[in-house]
């Protein structure tokens, strides 16, 4: 038997209360002055419309002519990313091969000489700058160029998107074991050599997957796009919000469910045919 | 390729400055065609020795001279331009794992070939024949349309030495050459690659460390220990007695019951970053 009676109390727990009572009187003004009430949310003037507008969304709209416009506003919102993501390719291919550390012939030996490292440097930044703008800005302000409709949607995807993949292509490139590539550098053979003969069989299932996902993201944001009257499938959505038809906004979420399955499941059949 | 070595010290890019240089004060003399084995316990500098004649590495002290130019003087396209007539075969296998063994094997060529030529070769390869009789030599041929990560590290070692086979390099620098193959297929391969040098009239300096395999193959052997070199003799001049003093605190490597280096390096976790 232990000559010491069990302690009765743990030391922490006056801290603990404090804490708590302290959190307490921090958050409840905060949450007073910021007006938080949930339960507005619950009210039934709030919750009739909502729950109405939802129950609207079953069944959803599946008229013949209804269904042939959904399918021509879906291969136009797929044309859009697609039409922007291959533009982004164009751009951020070359600039990641400039940007990529692992194709510098004077990075062989120690540090890279200042001219390469510093045309690296203004790549990196150009790709920054195209990528710290949103597509969304980049749309709106290309509706006030060349108009409502596909070319500001196509337009605002290939800047966004050229920054994005050219720098994520340049750190895939980077990331991988940079030993072939230095060795074909090291016996006398080109960059761009170089990157067929080593870089490029070692990573273009990284690549390739990223740039499937990145062709997801794009269909996703054309849709964004159209909101602010780049057309395809966003447009109509938004039309069929502002009326509150709910069955025609379920029929456009289930077009996108089936989109977005569509890109994963070419991804995985890219990867499988590049395992 | 003649090449000459004057007092050359060099050390590790990534080492810190206040370590001592992995060659020390160095001077070599390989006259064209001639064929080098350089040998010594590992952390000798052989590695260092080797990077330093392929210009992958630049002394810190002293000078290199290839066929009586210093690379270093070159500007960056005529010095890729030499780095063209070099050939080394670092000691592990340069080889992307999804690449099939006929275009590891072609990228030997690459420095003499053009851009458009190296593109549709990666289409349909040219040159199969030269592929095919490389890989031959190291009794490799059936693999000739396999892929790299299909085959096992000796494989990945003699598809390494086919790639220096086919190039038309002048100086050929071979790291290790036998460190994964098994008695007969070193033999094999060690009587290859000679050959292969004396056939392109080549310069071959070859780090071993089968000692015997080294005398066996090699007219000319360099013994090197921290850095420096301790004899500099023709094959039948070493004996065992040299030998004993330049392993003296590594008899083991001399017995030859040094661990083998892993040559397939562990895959790395790659991480692509995604957002949303």
């Amino acid at each position: 038997m232990s000559l010491r009676a069990a302690p009765r109390r743990d030391p922490a727990w006056i801290g603990r209360v404090f804490a708590l009572w302290a959190t307490l009187a921090v958050a409840w003004p905060l949450l007073v002055l910021a007006e938080f009430k949930p339960w507005t949310l619950l009210s039934p003037q709030s919750l009739q419309p909502t729950l109405h507008f939802l129950g609207d969304f079953f069944p959803p709209r599946l008229e013949p002519e209804f269904l042939w416009m959904v399918a021509r506003e879906t291969w136009r919102t797929v044309a859009i990313a697609t039409a922007g993501i291959t533009l982004a390719l164009g751009w951020a291919v070359p600039l990641a091969l400039i940007a990529s550390r692992t194709l510098s012939v004077s990075a062989l030996v120690g540090r890279m000489a200042f001219f390469p490292a510093s045309v690296r440097q203004a790549v990196r930044w150009l790709l920054m700058l195209l990528r710290s703008v949103p597509e969304l800005i980049w749309a709106l302000i290309f509706v006030r160029v060349v108009g409502l409709g596909p070319t500001s949607g196509v337009l605002a995807i290939a800047l966004t998107y050229a920054g994005m993949l050219g720098k994520v292509y340049a750190e895939i490139l980077e990331s991988g074991d940079a030993q072939p590539t230095q060795t074909l550098l090291r016996n006398g053979a080109g960059r761009l050599q170089a990157f067929f003969y080593a870089l490029l069989p070692q990573s273009a299932t990284e690549l390739t997957s990223y740039t499937v996902y990145r062709w997801e993201c794009a269909i996703r944001s054309s849709a964004v796009l159209g909101f602010v009257g780049a057309g395809g499938l966003g447009q109509q959505m938004d039309a069929s919000l502002k009326m509150f038809n709910g069955s025609e906004v379920a029929t456009m979420l289930l077009v996108f469910m089936a989109l977005v399955w569509l890109a994963d499941r070419v991804s995985a059949l890219l990867r499988n045919a590049l395992a | 390729m003649n090449v000459v070595l004057q007092n050359c010290s060099a050390s590790h890019p990534a080492a810190k400055p206040a370590t001592a240089p992995a060659l020390k004060a160095l001077s070599l003399r390989v006259t064209s065609g001639e064929q080098v084995a350089i040998i010594g316990p590992s952390g000798a500098g052989k590695t260092t020795l080797l990077q330093l004649l392929a210009c992958a590495l630049q002394p810190t002290q002293g000078e290199l001279l290839l066929d009586q130019r210093n690379p270093w003087a070159l500007r960056t396209p005529d010095l890729q331009r030499l780095r063209g007539r070099l050939f080394l075969a670092p000691q592990v296998p340069p080889l992307p794992p999804r690449q099939r063994v006929v275009t590891a094997v072609l990228a030997g060529l690459l420095p003499g070939m053009g851009l458009w030529t190296s593109l549709s070769n990666l289409f349909y390869p040219q040159q199969l024949d030269l592929a095919y009789d490389a890989l031959a030599r190291f009794d490799l041929s059936e693999k000739l349309f396999d892929r790299v990560d299909r085959l096992s590290g000796g494989e990945r070692q003699r598809v390494g030495l086919a790639r220096l086979a086919v190039s038309n390099a002048t100086l050929l620098l071979v790291d290790e050459p036998l460190s994964a193959l098994d008695p007969e297929r070193a033999r094999q391969a060690c009587e290859s690659l000679t050959a292969v040098a004396r056939e392109h009239k080549a310069t071959l300096v070859a780090t071993l460390h089968h000692v015997e395999m080294a005398l066996q193959h090699f007219p000319r052997i360099v013994g090197l220990r921290e850095g420096e070199i301790v004899f500099d003799l023709s094959a039948d001049q070493v004996t065992p007695a040299r030998l004993t003093d330049l392993y003296a605190r590594h008899l083991d490597e001399l017995a030859g019951t040094a661990p083998v280096v892993e040559l397939i390096p562990a895959t790395t976790s790659r991480l692509v970053s995604t957002c949303r």
